[in-house]
């Protein structure tokens, strides 16, 4: 009964779709206000019957509804509630109906968030994310029903969550990363909204920017939770390994962060505005692709889901007709917002620019490397795929400069700004980068010198950047009295844009030393023996067998000592999950700010009862998710700022911001 | 500001799409063409279920061989059809325990079924490199000279065999 009546909710939602999209639009064009107006209730009707759908696929792995196909294919009885509720979204059907659930609540947000527009506005925007939510709700109901049953004859047990997904991680990273990438299709929906009505102002763009910081930080936790669980999960000591489906994330990022600053300019001093609604409609393409890439077949994965020409068929099409039509728009109209200001060479405009020409040359060189095999085929050359070394070299190269930049983006001034003044203000934070850096280096001495160097420009850039911002900071804000003027003499949105920046540079903390520093050693481990590895003392004291809720496993106890004190223990572990019969590895991690201890258990070697080992000493990877959660919270302060909820009116710009 | 260049993303996005049409439908994975129309690479294995010795000589086509593994959890959503296949459609299909342990292997066999005529215990991988096999599950189809006419990559279901597989085998009984 309850997937029926899931199944029928999101027919309902796409009947409310059909008319949030179809409706406005047809008012708009004959001036009828009633049809324009009906946008609102279309839409929140449309998000109510998306939920009551996806309560009921949730209530249908709650109770082991194994007559539902998809359930009885991601879940099994011994499975922990918490990773039955996980693995609603655990399968391609699930984690679509996923995608809409959201797409319907950010919607709904934009009901309740937007008294301040223009009700022709609004309803513009409502109707394009009802056109989207079209696209995505007749896909699953056409292609991959996950109310699909197995009837009459249905399994008596599942057949197991994939034992990689039974993980904290699958419960968070699924659904923050879709609220980033959904999140974009408000932004997108403005930019169509303004191309249609021709108007791109600073109005315009302080109504978008809350909605892009929001989409914005989501999709920077949702990158850094599946960096996070790749790298405690898999057992390799990797956290990134651009991956067709990584890359799909990160390049929404990228246009995401290009956007952020963009918007800024046109909000601010009202330029740019041409190319932020060619960001806005690019962030939420990207998006799009990601889900073509992931769900289409066309390149291999350790994501992807089906290998299905007929689902990637549906979603090219829907890719071409979205994004299609909204460029043809943008190039049609993008003439009637686009204004020539002037600014100088050396100005914050001049930086947005640089930082904008970047961060799009990235996302098209990581585009490219991700499509690489399909361009090689293509053009019948061999099959291959470009590895990490081009992603790496490319984007280190692309990325050192843009780093530098963050340095003085706070600083320069809006129109134009002094090189005197700059290097006056710089040149200490300069000297002593110079000098700290130089320093991390000597200490790296047994490494070689493309390390070295490697770790000298990136330790200069991290504290250039860290330097610079919290000095304006300071400066802005303290003016020598109490340490609380940090918090109330600067606007939440300067405070966030300081928060994100030094956030980064942590972040680049962790990229450089723990990709320069790392020590990784495979090691012959029989029980009550000791290994040294840089200068850690890792025993194995014993081995023990335990019983999680659904599976079996081998737990390792380890203890490392340094200088003869005893400063962790690890608990990896080999198990086997009853249901599937797979095997999985769990590392056992120790981490504080400068180091992670990691421990992961391979093979039992033949004929004995010794384990083969790989023990890892990551210096400071712990900054990669603590830079990433500082980024997110710079997302999070920017969009709390007040001026957002005033009321529908131009205030008295802040000229520094 | 020049409206001509305005058309440039709409341009590169359309050339986008086609470089991904020409992606779909293809397989990734797909067999290097030189091994399609090709006999089976000689082997000689142990069966899983007996120590005997199989070698190519022993696969009688028309058939499918079965790449599986207990590792592999499409293998297990699989398993039930293949049963179906070989009881209802009389289809003759040989199992390649691909780089497994050899009790759960017997373990899985038991709990699921066997549809297979002869499993082929390929403990170290090799047989499946000599074929070219990324991953399981993944089914050969051999026609009644021994030559591997198609190469599925992915899950035997339903809609695989009526629309892909099925096909490929009225195609090898016609010759």
């Amino acid at each position: 009964m309850l997937p029926e009546i899931g199944n029928l909710a999101l027919a309902f939602a796409l009947g409310m779709a059909v008319i949030q999209f179809i409706v406005p639009l047809v008012g708009l064009a004959n001036n009828q206000w009633r049809l324009v107006l009906l946008a609102k209730p279309a839409a929140i009707a449309q998000f109510s019957f998306t939920t009551l759908s996806f309560v009921c696929l949730a209530l249908s792995f709650y109770w082991n509804d194994f007559s539902v196909a998809y359930v009885a294919n991601h879940s099994n009885r011994e499975l922990p509630v918490i990773y039955r509720l996980g693995a609603t979204w655990g399968g391609h059907e699930g984690s679509l109906l996923l995608w809409v659930f959201l797409l319907a609540a950010w919607t709904f947000a934009v009901t309740s968030l937007s008294k301040s527009l223009p009700a022709m506005t609004r309803s513009t925007v409502l109707a394009v994310l009802g056109g989207v939510s079209v696209g995505f709700l007749s896909f699953i109901l056409f292609t991959s029903n996950p109310f699909d049953r197995l009837l009459p004859i249905y399994p008596l047990e599942g057949s197991d969550l994939n034992p990689l997904l039974q993980d904290p991680g699958m419960v968070f990273h699924p659904p923050l990363l879709y609220m980033g990438y959904v999140g974009f299709s408000v932004a997108f929906a403005f930019a169509i909204a303004a191309l249609i009505e021709g108007r791109v102002d600073s109005l315009w763009a302080r109504w978008v920017r809350p909605w892009t910081q929001a989409a914005w930080m989501f999709l920077t936790l949702g990158i850094a939770a599946g960096s996070w669980w790749a790298y405690y999960e898999l057992g390799w000591g990797g956290w990134w390994f651009w991956d067709p489906v990584e890359n799909a994330s990160f390049m929404p990022w990228l246009i995401g962060t290009a956007l952020l600053h963009s918007l800024a300019a046109t909000e601010k001093r009202g330029v740019f505005k041409a190319w932020t609604t060619l960001l806005a409609i690019s962030a939420f393409s990207f998006s799009l692709l990601g889900t073509f890439l992931v769900r289409s077949g066309v390149l291999t994965s350790v994501h992807a889901f089906a290998n299905d020409p007929v689902r990637g068929t549906y979603i090219l099409i829907f890719l071409l007709v979205i994004v299609g039509s909204s460029l043809a728009l943008f190039a049609a109209r993008g003439s009637k917002v686009s204004v020539t200001g002037w600014f100088n060479f050396l100005s914050r405009e001049f930086l947005f620019l640089i930082n904008n020409l970047i961060l799009a040359v990235v996302t098209i060189t990581v585009l490219l490397g991700t499509l690489y095999p399909i361009i090689t085929e293509l053009m019948s050359i061999e099959d291959m795929s470009v590895g990490e070394p081009y992603f790496d070299t490319v984007f280190t190269i692309l990325m050192t400069p843009l780093i530098f930049l963050i340095g003085i983006g706070p600083i320069i001034n809006w129109r134009s700004h002094k090189m005197s003044d700059l290097i006056k203000r710089t040149r200490w934070a300069f000297a002593a980068s110079i000098i700290l850096a130089f320093l991390q280096a000597f200490m790296a001495q047994d490494r070689s010198l493309v390390d070295q160097f490697q770790i000298f420009i990136g330790i200069f850039l991290v504290f250039w950047v860290i330097i610079l911002n919290f000095s304006d900071w300071w400066k802005r804000s303290y003016r020598g009295k109490s340490l609380t003027g940090l918090f109330r003499r600067v606007s939440l949105s300067s405070m966030a844009m300081y928060t994100a920046h030094i956030g980064l540079a942590i972040v680049t903390i962790g990229v450089v030393l723990s990709s320069n520093l790392s020590i990784e050693k495979n090691v012959r481990f029989g029980v009550g023996d000791s290994h040294d590895v840089a200068g850690y003392e890792f025993r194995f004291d014993k081995m023990s067998e335990v019983s999680g809720p659904n599976y079996d496993a081998l737990r390792g106890y380890f203890t490392v000592s340094q200088n003869g004190n005893d400063i962790a223990v690890l608990h990896p572990e080999k198990r086997q999950y009853r249901a599937s019969g797979q095997q999985m590895t769990e590392a056992g991690i120790d981490s504080t700010l400068t180091r992670d201890l990691y421990v992961a258990l391979g093979d039992q070697l033949p004929h004995s009862d010794d384990w083969a080992v790989r023990v890892y000493v990551k210096p400071y990877i712990y900054c990669l998710w603590l830079g990433s959660i500082l980024m997110a919270l710079g997302g999070l302060l920017a969009m709390m700022d007040k001026r957002y909820r005033k009321k529908n009116r131009i205030i008295k710009e802040d000229a520094d911001e | 500001m020049n409206k001509q260049l305005l058309w440039l993303p709409f341009a590169a996005f359309i050339i986008l799409g086609l470089i991904l049409y020409s992606g779909i439908g293809k397989d990734p994975t797909k067999l290097d063409s030189r091994l399609i129309g090709k006999a089976i690479p000689a082997f000689s294995k142990s069966l899983l279920l007996s120590d005997q010795t199989i070698t190519e000589k022993d696969i009688k086509g028309p058939a499918l061989i079965n790449v599986f593994a207990s590792w592999c959890p499409a293998c297990y959503s699989e398993h039930p059809y293949l049963m179906e296949l070989s009881a209802k459609e009389k289809v003759v299909i040989y199992g390649l325990n691909y780089k497994d342990d050899k009790q759960d292997a017997l373990k899985f066999i038991d709990r699921l079924g066997n549809p297979y005529n002869m499993i082929i215990f390929d403990n170290n991988g090799r047989l499946g490199i000599d074929l070219g096999v990324y991953g399981a599950p993944e089914t050969f189809v051999v026609d009644k000279s021994n030559t591997i006419v198609y190469r599925h990559v992915g899950e035997v279901n339903e809609r695989v065999w009526t629309n892909i597989i099925l096909p490929k085998m009225l195609g090898t009984e016609g010759q």
